[in-house]
Parts: structure tokens; sequence; C-alpha cells
């Protein structure tokens, strides 16, 4: 499992988030993962504390999708759907995604495309966002305070961004 | 001036700063120490109103400040905006890392039931 689930989150011109990582599985498994109901529902759900209750997958162009996460603690619930743009399983899948209560504005735009190699998947899930301000989701977990001059997180950054030269 | 932008707005400088691999570079050098304008300029094929102009996007965007020196223009970096950023995609980052981690499990798990039942083809529709 050494190099198996790196993940590389990159920011990308000023509407785009591009994140990146390796699966140890062949691409058909991976795609139903991130297709079938009953897969989905065993792995997209998160932070702590929330379950995905209601999942529901039309996996045809224009077919909809459709995820409630619930909190456990309050029964509070969480909605996002949106529509299938474009299928080619098992390499390719663009799809909308909206949320009921929108933690960014507008729409976002997934493309997933997975990539086997020696039985292994790659992912790469581009999301771009419908406006700039899409991108600046409102993080609600409290900043660390006083964070002062830390050029050891500016180094991971610069990595990040796939920096030449770093010294 | 970029302290009067809202956290919003500085992100989006910040991203759209950095989207250059010619300010990324300057950036690196700076996160060894304030280098002068000219130094700057050195290690890249580049004009110095080329430079500057790049400078000037680094400076809006409050990744890096002038010091005020007799001789030479210096720039130094300055790392609050681009710790915003850094803990803006951290954040995003842990959130998909806990589901990928899990994703993992699945597929292991499923790897292991297949193990288990040969006999059993790819399912490859969706009913």
């Amino acid at each position: 499992m050494s190099f198996i689930g790196t993940l590389k989150v990159e920011a990308k011109g000023d509407r785009e988030i591009v994140m990146t990582r390796e699966f140890d599985a062949g691409k058909d498994l991976v795609f139903d993962c991130f297709t079938k109901p009953e897969l989905i529902k065993r792995w997209l759900y998160g932070p702590d504390g929330w379950s995905l209750d209601i999942c529901e997958v039309d996996l045809k162009v224009g077919g909809k999708y459709r995820y409630v996460w619930k909190y456990l603690k309050d029964g509070s619930t969480m909605g996002a759907g949106g529509t299938y743009k474009e299928i080619s399983e098992p390499d390719k899948l663009i799809h909308t995604e909206r949320f009921d209560e929108p933690w960014y504005p507008g729409e976002a735009l997934l493309t997933t495309t997975f990539v086997e190699t020696s039985g292994r998947t790659f992912v790469t899930i581009n999301v771009l966002y419908e406006t700039k301000e899409g991108r600046d989701i409102v993080i609600k977990s409290p900043m660390e305070g006083g964070a002062a001059q830390s050029y050891n997180r500016l180094e991971t950054l610069l990595n990040t961004l796939t920096l030449e030269g770093k010294k | 001036m970029s302290h009067a932008l809202s956290y919003s707005d500085r992100l989006d400088a910040t991203f759209a700063a950095l989207s250059d691999p010619t300010r990324r570079a300057i950036l690196a050098r700076l996160a060894n120490g304030e280098v002068s304008v000219m130094d700057l300029a050195k290690p890249f094929s580049m004009s110095q109103p080329a430079i500057s102009k790049h400078l000037k996007v680094l400076e809006r965007a409050g990744l890096i400040s002038g010091i005020k020196d007799a001789q030479k223009r210096l720039r130094k970096l300055e790392a609050r905006p681009l710790e915003e950023a850094t803990e803006w995609l951290e954040n995003y980052k842990k959130f998909w890392e806990g589901r990928f981690n899990q994703l993992d499990s699945l597929i292991e798990e499923l790897k292991l039931s297949k193990q288990t039942s040969p006999k059993r083809k790819n399912k490859r529709r969706i009913e």
C-alpha cells in the first residue's frame, strides 16, 4: 500500500480543482465504485458522523443522480445531485453537481477519468466551478490561530502547485 | 490593497498569481530570503519590464512586498496569503482523503469477495 492512496489536490486556473489518486484495483471495479449506489454508499460518506442515506443513480446520459447525507448526531441532512453528461464506461464520467444548500454558488462540472496500468487505476477528478467564487468553498473548520510564517507549509503549497526548481 | 479584499477575493488573487510558472519560481526563490529585483530577473531569459510585471501581480495579491533599501530594490515573501491558500487546499484534501481511504477498504473487500466466488462473472450492467 506504500504508494497507493496519495491524494494530490491542485488548484488550476481560477475555477478548477484537480484531484488525482491511485487505487489498487482494475478500472472496471473502480468505475463501479463510483457509479453503483450500493457501492457508493459504502465509501462516499464522511466526514465523521455523516452517512450517505439516500443514493440514487440513473446512469445514462441525461440521467440524474441524487445523494442525501445524514448527520447522525442531530439527524440533519445535506443533499446534492446532478445530471450525467457523458458516460464512457469504464474510462470516463462527466456529471454536474449542485448542493441543495449551496456551500458554493452555482454548479460544478466534474470530469472523472479512470486509467488502468498493471492492475491499478489512476483516477483524476477535475472539478470546474461555474464561478470563481464557487471554488472558494467556505470551510467551517476552525482555523488554527496564530499561524506564523511557516515555510514548511509554503513548501507544501509550492509542491502542490507542481513547482519546478524547488530548492 | 490586498488586505481590503474579502477572504474569497484574496484566495482568487492568490491562486491567479500562482497560476504562472515564472511567478511560482519567483516565490520559490524568495522562500530562501530577500532578493533584489535585479537578481530575481537573472535566472529568467526575460526583460526587466517583463519581470516587473510579474512582480506587480505578486504584489497585488499580497504575496510579496518591497523593502526600503537605498541601493537595491529588495523583494520579500509574505507568507500569510499563501497560508490561507494552503489551509484551504488542505481542508479540501482532508475531506476527500477520508472518503478515498474508505474506498480503498471497500476495494480490498470487493477483491476478496471476488476471489472467494470465482464463478461469478463481472457484472458489467447496471440493473
